[in-house]
């Protein structure tokens, strides 16, 4: 059985009850109609994410579940130690294999999983980019198994996407059940843009001044996260291009606009390293923008996150993470990984082999849950075709065990039922400090028994809430409580 | 701003007030056609319609001849026709999409259910009874979209870049509807009173003639009304006047960078301002209104010469 998070640990019965009492006295039509009402919010305000070449309709609406999900303040209090923690290590990770490569001549990871892997860029090798920062932006992919087993499942230290849902989610809580809200001490996370903004300002270069030009650059209104895209710059007030809306000119990056072209001086780009620069990278992308790798080594942009941050969230490398911590900040790590097997390492892939049924195999460079298999719902043809591609190509596997993924009650067609979650939460790393907003974007797998939480595999999201501690109060203020 | 929202903001003014157009000749087209059936009509007012549009050479690739069904296929729904009602609607939206942060919650919302709707909807079943009412609902939906833009945007370089758009496309508009009906208009021609009220209705003028000139309909008044009379809306120089005011407000927030397309909109501003329209029947107004469709598509292209190629 699965851990659920209402139900099971020490901390449910405080932090869930209001939940729970609200749950039992609200019919379920009413629950049901309250659903409704989101969709159409969601709906109206054009939140949508785009899936083509699957057929059907071309702006779905990622499921929104009302019930929120619950995090208590002394555990979010350790999550976020413990997240900060990764960023270090990881930032200083991407330093270390791009300059002097200190735990690889340490023998901790084996030199060739890093120089000779894909995400690693050999254009960022003796290159600092501004304030040493390579992961401005990450997303810490968490989940649980149990009260206090909380197991990092994935980094994200490229492009990651979600954070417009945790901030449209909460905005929709807030409409939609004001009361039960209030009911609560909810801690905001309304001040994510701000604080990204801040970060992102913090690592522009000197000459820009002290009000930087920021830009969102997007691959275009066909991306999947389009809508996130836009939402952003507009929260935080900067301009979002595409490649065409840019151009380079003396190694200096310039926006066109109705004025006459402009300087921009930090790109916070949602376009992977392989499309930014057709100079650089594939010559064939016509999203990218010729000659900003120049621009940026000739440091007159900044680049967040930088080129080749992706080989610290390189699976293969995901193993070797709480080294990393031990390494740099010669710490003991706070966040565990779940065990991982690397099919490349003879010994792991004989004893992944052996146990297909119990693992989960992933593509070690996929994402969104494409490509993966769920040995315990698998069947024989499946389990058979995965080990078949093991041993073809081993280096592209990687598999961990089967977690029981902890559960959070959701409405379901047959009424409210327990659904697997996980945690993103969104970690800023700029020039003075790192911040994060309390909680991130849970994701749900709708799906009975599923434990694919992707919006592209039928998963759908869940406000989180953390809950502040009440301050000590007056005992004579006490009765105001109630309400 | 970006080049790139401009331009989309620009479209977006110009595609919402075509689909609008396309609604109202559409209207008055069926209108005039049930009533010229009684007179012997020869579908000349689909005619008129479809060169009014401008797609008639697209037209007549596609479609054998003239008639009723064709030309509202073709206004309506077809994927062919950039200037039909649907590929507007879809056009609009699609630049509103790309800018949609420029935009406010109620113009997105006016533009996205409309969008919504009409992509539920059995675009089949439109025609014959349930043609008028399609098209008024057409004609709500750009009239929600152009308050919602006009209540709630800031009055910013967003705000003149929509209105450009429209005041463009409606000036083009009212030129082209004027022209491919110079005939009924021209001197010791006698059309029948009821094309003459179908040009003031395709421009939603009628009552608006009544309150400027208080008496019977006559062809030089109706003309001088749609081209020269600033009070009507819909008049070249009333559009044209809103174009050089736009881009002169544009040039001052902008600390005063002008160019060519300024001179031009100011040009043509004046030149229709102090124009009398006993000269412009003297030249001809065929050939008066000719000048005029062309001179608006150089300054739209010198617009976006300036603001957005550039």
């Amino acid at each position: 059985m699965a851990f659920d998070e209402m139900r099971d640990g020490e901390l449910a019965a405080a932090t869930y009850a209001e939940i729970e009492a609200w749950l039992a006295r609200t019919p379920l039509e009413r629950l049901r109609q309250k659903s409704a009402e989101a969709e159409l919010l969601f709906r109206r305000l054009g939140i949508t994410f785009a899936v083509y070449g699957e057929g059907g309709d071309p702006e779905r609406l990622i499921p929104f579940d009302i019930i929120p999900r619950i995090i208590a303040a002394s555990e979010w209090r350790a999550l976020s130690a413990g997240l900060e923690q990764r960023v270090r290590a990881l930032n200083a990770f991407l330093a270390d294999v791009y300059n002097e490569r200190r735990i690889l001549k340490a023998g901790i990871i084996p030199q060739a999983l890093v120089l000779e892997n894909e995400a690693y860029q050999p254009h960022m090798v003796g290159f600092r980019p501004p304030g040493g920062i390579y992961t401005h932006i990450s997303g810490i992919d968490m989940v649980r198994t149990g009260a206090d087993d909380f197991f990092v499942l994935e980094d994200n230290c490229r492009t990651p996407s979600g954070v417009s849902y945790m901030l449209e989610n909460r905005e929709a809580m807030l409409r939609l059940f004001p009361r039960l809200c209030a009911r609560h001490r909810l801690a905001s996370v309304n001040r994510y843009p701000e604080h990204l903004l801040a970060t992102l300002k913090s690592v522009a270069p000197e000459r820009a001044g002290p009000n930087p030009n920021v830009v969102i650059l997007t691959p275009g209104s066909f991306n999947s996260a389009y809508y996130e895209h836009c939402f952003l710059a507009d929260e935080m007030g900067v301009e979002v291009v595409e490649g065409a809306d840019l151009f380079v000119e003396n190694d200096v990056v310039f926006m066109r606009t109705t004025a006459g072209p402009r300087r921009v001086d930090v790109i916070y780009r949602r376009i992977d390293d392989d499309f930014l620069d057709p100079e650089c990278f594939r010559p064939d992308s016509l999203v990218g923008l010729p000659g900003v790798m120049r621009a940026y080594k000739a440091g007159n942009v900044t680049l967040a996150n930088a080129p080749g941050a992706g080989i610290a969230d390189d699976k293969a490398i995901y193993p070797y993470v709480p080294d990393m911590v031990r390494f740099y900040l010669e710490e003991e790590p706070r966040l565990a990984n779940v065990p991982t097997y690397l099919c490349e390492r003879e010994g792991d892939r004989a004893e992944v082999l052996a146990n297909l049924e119990k693992l989960v195999v992933k593509l070690a460079r996929g994402s969104g849950g494409y490509g993966m298999m769920i040995g315990p719902h698998a069947d024989a043809q499946m389990r058979a075709e995965f080990a078949r591609r093991i041993q073809d190509k081993p280096g592209d596997y990687i598999a961990q065990p089967t977690l029981a993924l902890s559960t959070v009650p959701t409405l379901a067609e047959g009424g409210i039922a327990p659904r697997h979650v996980d945690l993103r939460p969104f970690i800023l790393f700029g020039r003075q400090e790192i911040t994060m907003v309390p909680g991130g974007l849970t994701r749900v797998a709708l799906r009975e028994g599923s434990l694919v939480v992707n919006s592209s595999q039928g998963g759908g999201t869940k406000d989180t809430w953390v809950l502040e501690e009440a301050p000590p109060q007056p005992a004579q203020a006490q009765s105001q409580g109630g309400g | 701003m970006l080049s790139s929202t401009a331009e989309c903001l620009f479209w977006l003014g110009r595609y919402t007030e075509r689909a609008a157009n396309i609604a109202r000749g559409l209207g008055v087209a069926s209108r005039m056609a049930s009533l010229s059936a009684s007179l012997g009509g020869d579908g000349a007012e689909w005619r008129a319609l479809l060169i009014a549009s401008g797609g008639e050479a697209a037209f007549s690739e596609k479609y054998p001849a003239i008639t009723q069904e064709a030309v509202v296929d073709w206004l309506v729904r077809d994927e062919d026709n950039p200037s039909g009602i649907v590929t507007c609607f879809d056009a609009a939206r699609r630049n509103g999409r790309a800018v949609r942060t420029a935009l406010t919650v109620d113009m997105w919302s006016a533009l996205n259910d409309s969008w919504n709707r009409l992509r539920k909807l059995d675009l089949s079943q439109i025609e014959g009874e349930a043609l008028p009412e399609f098209l008024d609902w057409v004609r709500e939906r750009v009239l929600l979209f152009n308050g919602a833009a006009h209540d709630t945007m800031l009055r910013g370089e967003a705000w003149r870049f929509v209105e450009l758009g429209t005041a463009l496309e409606r000036a083009d508009n009212s030129a082209r509807l004027l022209d491919v009906r110079h005939g009924m208009l021209a001197v010791g021609e006698t059309a029948e009173y009821a094309q003459w009220q179908a040009i003031l209705a395709s421009a939603s003028a009628g009552r608006a003639y009544q309150w400027v000139y208080r008496d019977r309909l006559e062809p030089r008044r109706i003309a001088e009304l749609l081209i020269l009379r600033p009070e009507l809306p819909r008049s070249l120089v009333a559009c044209f006047g809103l174009v050089s005011e736009i881009l002169e407000a544009i040039a001052t927030e902008q600390g005063g960078r002008r160019g060519e397309c300024h001179r031009m909109a100011g040009q043509l501003h004046a030149t229709l301002r102090y124009a009398r329209i006993e000269d412009i029947f003297a030249e001809g107004l065929h050939r008066f209104l000719t000048r005029k469709i062309e001179t608006a598509a150089a300054l739209g292209a010198a617009i976006e010469g300036f603001y957005i190629r550039a």
